[in-house]
């Protein structure tokens, strides 16, 4: 089985707060706070899919969508 | 004596009319005059599958039997004046959420722990105003077992027809005195069961919504509606809101459905009213000497008539005005420092002709003291 | 299901503060059920008054918003009227231990099957950060201006000591903790505890200038270790995490099922 990876964050700017809570423990520095406040993902990238952001948002505003790709 | 006849307590006529009515669910803290309805219950409602729970305290057993009759249960408690103290706020909840449930007060001497041993009938206005705010309340009693029994029965008819707390008023007298009840057969007297919703799962389904004849259908938690109950002004799926037509429309609703049945809620009894000049007018244990003097005098053909209240609470205003609007002389019979005399006297036409003949020592008024009040009325002197 | 199919889409965003760590519990606590697969219809949430106290408006389930300190009580009757649900009773720290104190001990002491969740931020939320039984010495709140002198008491202590038969203590931080716990918590049969440390940062962490809600958090984070770890042994200051107690102990709904068999038998 392959490891699942990040298709995207699906982010409810409604929801969002802008509390950091996300941003400050991702563990991958991948979401920053835009000038609204609201949180985005600048370095997808980098993400891991630890999940924490999504577990921890107290808002219930951000996703992180997974795929899982075959290897090669 | 007959299977159906039993020589019992007040408090055991009313816990056989709760289980008559279907009562299931019992919670409720020992406090004298009370403690046998709750013991009792302790013993039968398991015998039946229904469930008896002794809680930590007067709060605890008005919030859990809100709980219980949400789940379907016909659900009750049972104290006496401190411990209804205790469940006032619950009886505002249980008003606000229109939650079906009886609460029974033995009434004894207050204020305070008062006199736990002794009669006393100073809760009437509590039973009305108890709880804060705005609200309409029904509020029930009775004067002799098979009353007892009856108005019970009546008191869960009550709380399932409006959906609201019904609060059943007896006192230490009637709690405690043994008398005669003779057990109705099943369908006897009518039983109102819950009115459940006929939504069915999946279709909107709006627990605060009454229908057209006020009635609010009902689902039990378990079931297939997933709703809100609050004790917050709420719209018509139970969710909060502060929403000024809403919030008036449901104090309206929760006043009205009471307030405009008055009609149909209303129950008493009268005795020799058609060529009455003087009519005493009581209630509960007081009634019973008010019943003796009614009789005694009218042997010796005085002009003597009397209603007695079972219902309290809607207050029977228009009923009181027309009984006694020939009346020279309105008598009320209470023992307390006179809580029901005033609102004789708002009903009547002319206020001044109504006089309070009580008893506030816990002493039982007896038929000695009645006719006192009656001689000087009279102008015969003490 | 997803964890979204739990809630009340329409009430969100929810009422709760920009950080505030009920929002946290509310997200750990739908985790649990979801990983538990348990149905909607058969959970009733019964909840008191106080900020934490709304999260029971924001689930998809039988919900019973209460009055302050008394959902133990609503929740004992549900239970025992009708014992085939799950009920979840989800307070704040006022709620659940100072006016609702009495019920909580009770309710543990009687070992009802139901799980009770105490979310503790240290301070009364809804009425503007007053202290609270938990506060603790030399907290500042708006009626203790000068510092509070008002003794906290230790919820796991209190929980055991009153008889619940599952207790545990996690915090907003954790949350991965939070749904491990919860639904241990939920499986549990007799009476469940569940403290969970959450942060208030508009008054708490205002008023004792404990920065904003991520630093409150990292400070769970620091404050806290595993029970019975090596870093406890070497600072007893540190909070313990975990499960304190989980104890099969006669439940007492099914207690009083029987006592119906027996006086169903006596009767006859
Ligand atoms: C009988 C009663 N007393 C007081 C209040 C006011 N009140 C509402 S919530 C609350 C305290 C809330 O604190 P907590 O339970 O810790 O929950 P939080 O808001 O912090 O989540 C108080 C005192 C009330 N609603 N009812
Ligand atoms: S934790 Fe949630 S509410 Fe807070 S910034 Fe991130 S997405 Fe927004
Ligand atoms: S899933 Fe993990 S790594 Fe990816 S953004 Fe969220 S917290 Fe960061
Ligand atoms: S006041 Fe405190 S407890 Fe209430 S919502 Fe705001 S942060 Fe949360």
């Amino acid at each position: 089985m392959a490891r699942p990876t990040l298709k995207e964050h699906v982010i409810n700017r409604e929801w969002c707060k802008g509390c950091g809570i996300c941003v400050y423990f991702c563990p991958r520095d991948v979401l920053e706070l835009d000038g609204d406040d609201k949180v985005v993902a600048v370095r997808p990238k980098d993400c891991i899919c630890c999940m924490m952001c999504e577990q921890r948002c107290p808002d219930l505003a951000i996703e992180v969508i997974t795929e899982r790709k075959e290897d090669g | 004596m007959q299977d159906n006849v039993r020589f019992i307590q007040g408090n055991e006529a009313c816990m056989e009319g709760a289980l008559y009515a279907g009562l299931n669910f019992f919670a409720g803290y020992p406090i004298t005059p009370s403690s046998e309805i709750a013991e009792n219950l302790s013993f039968r409602l398991p015998r039946l599958g229904g469930k008896f729970i002794q809680m930590e305290d007067e709060i605890a057993s008005i919030c859990a039997i809100i709980g219980a009759s949400l789940t379907g249960s016909k659900a009750m408690t049972a104290t006496s004046g401190p411990g209804f103290s205790l469940m006032q706020e619950g009886l505002g909840y249980a008003v606000m959420a229109e939650i079906p449930c009886v609460i029974v007060n033995v009434m004894r001497g207050g204020p305070s722990t008062g006199l736990p041993t002794s009669g006393g009938q100073g809760d009437v206005m509590q039973a009305r105003w108890g709880t804060h705010g705005d609200h309409s309340i029904i509020a029930v009693t009775a004067s002799n077992h098979q009353d007892v029994f009856k108005m019970t029965v009546e008191a869960f008819n009550l709380a399932e027809t409006y959906r609201t707390p019904v609060i059943l008023l007896l006192d230490e007298t009637i709690g405690h005195m043994r008398e005669r009840l003779e057990i109705p057969e099943p369908g006897e007297i009518q039983v109102v069961q819950r009115l459940r919703t006929s939504v069915q799962g999946g279709v909107d389904y709006h627990p605060y919504l009454p229908r057209e004849d006020g009635r609010l259908p009902m689902s039990d938690f378990g079931g297939v509606h997933r709703y809100n109950v609050t004790g917050l002004y709420h719209d018509m799926w139970g969710f909060p809101t502060s929403s000024p037509e809403i919030v008036h429309g449901l104090i309206r609703h929760l006043v009205d459905k009471i307030e405009n049945n008055v009609g149909d809620i209303v129950r008493y009894k009268e005795f020799y009213l058609d060529d009455a000049d003087t009519i005493l007018i009581s209630y509960g244990s007081a009634a019973r000497s008010a019943r003796h003097v009614v009789k005694s005098l009218r042997a010796r053909n005085i002009r003597l008539g009397m209603i007695e209240l079972q219902t309290l609470w809607p207050f029977p205003y228009d009923m009181i005005r027309e009984k006694c609007k020939n009346a020279d002389h309105i008598v009320v019979v209470e023992m307390n420092i006179g809580q029901v005399v005033r609102m004789v006297k708002r009903a009547v036409d002319a206020p001044d002709r109504v006089v309070l003949a009580n008893r506030i020592d816990g002493r039982f008024i007896s038929d000695k003291d009645i006719k006192g009040i009656l001689r000087v009325i009279q102008g015969k002197g003490v | 299901m997803a964890v979204k199919d739990y809630i009340r889409e329409r009430f969100f965003p929810h009422m709760w503060c920009a950080g505030c760590g009920h929002g946290t519990v509310l997200n750990g606590m739908l985790q649990a059920i979801e990983a538990l697969g348990l149905s909607k219809n058969e959970i009733v949430m019964v909840s008191g008054i106080g900020c934490s106290s709304r999260i029971s408006g924001y689930v998809d389930f039988h919900t019973l918003h209460t009055i302050h300190g008394r959902a133990l009580a609503f929740a004992t009757g549900v239970k025992m009227s009708l014992p085939k649900l799950n009920v979840i009773v989800p307070m704040g720290d006022g709620d659940a231990l100072s006016i609702g104190g009495n019920h909580f001990i009770h309710a543990a002491r009687r070992n009802l099957d139901m799980t009770a969740l105490v979310m503790n931020n240290r301070i009364y939320g809804m009425t503007g950060g007053q202290f609270s039984p938990l506060s603790g010495l030399g907290v500042i709140a708006t009626t203790a201006p000068y510092s509070n002198i008002d003794h906290d008491f230790d919820v796991v202590e209190m929980a055991t000591a009153a008889g619940a038969t599952f207790v545990a203590r996690t915090t907003s931080y954790h949350v991965r903790q939070i749904k491990e716990i919860i639904k241990k918590a939920i499986l549990h049969k007799g009476f469940s505890v569940v403290e969970i440390l959450s942060q208030c940062p508009t008054y708490f962490g205002r008023k004792n200038k404990l920065g904003s809600a991520v630093d409150m958090m990292a400070a769970m984070k620091e404050n806290t270790t595993p029970i019975g770890s090596k870093a406890k042994k070497e600072n007893p200051d540190l909070i313990e995490r975990g499960i304190f107690v989980q104890k099969d102990l006669p439940v007492y709904n099914e207690e009083y099922d029987k006592i119906i068999k027996r006086a169903q038998a006596a009767g006859k």
